[in-house]
């Protein structure tokens, strides 16, 4: 199909918005109505026609301005992308990894012509034509991760693995929930994951790293996690706390439904073949409450998983100030009637709301 | 998204290849070389990886990792390189015998577990026999990206010296070769002295080489992150014992010269698995009941976990006891 990309900020005006394609094939990260921490990952390896899980690297409505954004945050902050000198063999790899999977899943939208090491780059979406040296970064503006990354939506991290353990040695990081590149970079997996409650308890993070350290070429999975945010921001980063954690404050009963947006990230690893690093790409996806209120077991069940979670998850994730204002709205779209497992919109088959 | 948790997978993706070129190198190393049959290139690989080949030996199935030694920019073909062990359990004998040109084979997508630290401003190459292979391709990749390297390779005689001389030929000032046969060993202690700050050491050779040099750099004062090795065990015959495994309800006996990780495999029960050699960890498996001794043979587990009796590495470790009850 051909993506009509919109016009549309992330900043100031927000005049972001879903449409109806993009509603339906939202990334809703609650199978059933309630929600508690797991590893809960499965292999990536396409999903239902037209879902965010169908190509390697999904690519939306919102592909150029996303893209608009994170070259203003890069203009204002460089330090959002950093790769460490042993890092940039992984750059290439993600370079390959990206520019094969578009041209191959969005033939339309992206050309790669490769004559051994001299290879032809077409981006139509964004105007680009380039010509470069695979493996030569004189032959690039920039250096190979920033270079693919300006023009892949999502966060990417590059993960270096030695001794069994993964560094933060590389990312791409402009639409973060609330974590900083520049004071990761470096550290290991347990040293940049302390700030997570309760689930270091649970031994989460171990299973995770063991999950993690074993993913192999060939074979990349996926999981969701999923956080709030009020406006539709997709640079809320520690950096920039103080321009938009006060916005926090300024939801009303009236706005919620505008303002108030679940944001949901669609996370991928893939072993990296050249470096043998993991690369984690982190794909944000935002939505309105009134969007999300549309689909009816979606309401339905927001509802139950906000009310229900627990406080600690609810203060990680910075919602807890908000979640009585966030239960009236929602609770109106509640008819207490049981929701179809699984996170799929089922339109055909659930009941419209019956108040 | 089902969003359930998936278990471990039994191995690596496959690749359907054919066998391209034969290599004899001497009485006992031959290379194999495959091409892909659907006609696409190989993927990349990182230097230090290996991958499974699996045989179908009359109707037997085994499976061995060997190190790839081809250059991992080379996406035309893959190529490993095979000692041919006399006393073991066939897998060599079968490649060595039984694999012709053109053979169809399936092997499995590239396994890192030996990869070269990238940090590395120098890097020290410690090879023993057939433990050539995957620095040959560390070689090439370093080669290729102007990285400092040099490589100290002992070998029981000229005769069996495996490529010996093209890396001699091709880098005279890099190579160092030493015969058993004329009693020439390596200088370890000066050899690790002499490095810059940030040098990083690989071993890959014998199990009393890879110790001797982990326990020589480390009272040298090596940092143990500085210091790698891969070292594939093959599974050891022993006596048949028999066991229950409770999640699939089944009791399995595992033969002379099967591994535990083989027979379970063969009752149809899917097992983790990615290296077949102790070193991986996939394959690790939790021990519900048991009564009688482990013989522990893993280099996984630590010593504490193989003391307490609670986990087992089924593709090389065995047990002789009377019972033995798995959660598998």
């Amino acid at each position: 199909m051909t993506i009509q990309f919109n016009e549309e900020t992330f900043r100031d005006d927000y005049s972001f918005r879903n449409s109806d394609w993009a509603i339906k094939r939202f990334p809703f990260p609650f199978h059933e109505d309630s929600y508690m921490y797991s590893v809960n990952m499965e292999q990536h390896r396409g999903g239902p026609e037209g879902s965010v899980y169908e190509k390697r690297f999904d690519v939306d409505e919102h592909y150029v301005s996303e893209m608009r954004d994170r070259a203003i945050v890069l203009a204002d902050d460089p330090l959002r992308c950093q790769s460490l000198p042993h890092m940039t063999l992984a750059g290439w790899d993600t370079l390959e990894l990206i520019m094969v999977s578009k041209s191959e899943d969005y033939p339309d939208l992206f050309e790669l012509h490769r004559d051994g090491n001299r290879w032809r780059w077409i981006n139509k979406p964004m105007g680009i034509d380039h010509t470069f040296t695979f493996l030569d970064e004189t032959t690039l503006p920039c250096g190979p991760l920033e270079y693919i990354t300006r023009q892949a939506q999502g966060d990417y991290a590059v993960l270096d693995q030695r001794n069994d353990m993964l560094y933060m040695d590389a990312g791409m990081i402009t639409t973060q929930a609330d974590w900083s590149l520049d004071f990761d970079i470096g550290m290991d997996f347990f040293e940049w994951h302390a700030p997570v409650p309760l689930a270091h308890e649970m031994g989460i993070f171990k299973r995770a790293l063991k999950f993690l350290l074993n993913i192999q070429q060939g074979a990349p999975a996926r999981r969701l996690n999923w956080t709030m945010t009020v406006n539709p921001l997709l640079d809320t980063s520690p950096e920039n706390y103080h321009k938009w954690g006060v916005q926090k404050t300024t939801l009303t009963p009236e706005n919620i439904g505008s303002k108030q947006h679940l944001r949901v990230e669609l996370q991928t690893f893939y072993r990296l073949p050249r470096s043998n690093a993991l690369l984690f790409p982190i794909r944000c996806y935002l939505i309105a409450f009134q969007d999300i209120v549309s689909i009816p077991k979606w309401g339905r069940r927001l509802h139950r998983v906000i009310r229900d979670l627990p406080e600690e998850l609810a203060t990680y994730k910075g919602f807890i100030d908000n979640r009585p204002m966030m239960l009236d709205y929602l609770s109106q779209y509640d008819d207490g009637l049981p929701t179809s497992p699984g996170v799929w919109p089922d339109l055909d088959t659930e009941p419209p709301l019956q108040k | 998204m089902s969003a359930a948790p998936q278990k471990a997978k039994a191995g690596a993706e496959k690749i359907e290849v054919e066998v391209s070129a034969i290599v004899p190198l001497n009485d006992l190393v031959t290379r194999f070389e495959f091409t892909r049959r659907d006609g696409l290139p190989f993927p990349p690989f990182s230097a230090g990886a290996h991958t499974v080949v699996e045989m179908n030996d009359d109707g037997r199935t085994r499976l061995n990792p060997y190190s790839l030694m081809s250059d991992p920019a080379d996406s035309s073909k893959y190529a490993i390189s095979v000692r041919r062990d006399d006393e073991g359990r066939g897998g060599s004998l079968f490649m060595h015998r039984k694999v012709k040109v053109g053979d169809a084979m399936t092997i499995t997508y590239p396994v890192n577990l030996f990869p070269l630290d990238l940090r590395g401003r120098k890097h020290v190459f410690l090879a023993g026999g057939i433990g050539i292979t995957p620095f040959m391709a560390m070689i090439a990749h370093l080669e290729r990206m102007g990285g400092a390297w040099e490589l100290h390779y002992a070998c029981r005689s000229e005769a069996l010296g495996t490529y010996v001389d093209e890396l001699t030929s091709r880098h005279p000032n890099k190579v160092h070769v030493y015969y058993d046969d004329k009693k020439q060993a390596i200088a370890l202690e000066d050899l690790l002295d002499g490095q810059p700050l940030g040098t990083h050491v690989y071993v890959c050779g014998p199990q009393g080489m890879i110790q001797w040099v982990h326990k020589t750099a480390a009272a040298h004062g090596w940092p143990d992150e500085n210091v790698h090795s891969e070292e594939f065990l093959a599974p050891q015959p022993g006596k048949p014992f028999e066991v229950r495994l409770c999640k699939s309800d089944i009791v399995i006996q595992v033969g002379e010269h099967e591994s535990l990780l083989e027979a379970i495999e063969r009752c149809g029960v899917e097992a983790p698995f990615l290296c077949r050699g102790g070193a991986c960890g996939q394959c690790e498996t939790d021990v519900v009941e048991a009564d009688g001794e482990f013989i522990h043979r893993d280099h996984w587990l630590d010593d504490d976990e193989h003391a307490s009796g609670k986990k087992i590495m089924p593709c090389v470790s065995r047990f002789v006891g009377k019972t033995l009850v798995l959660d598998r």
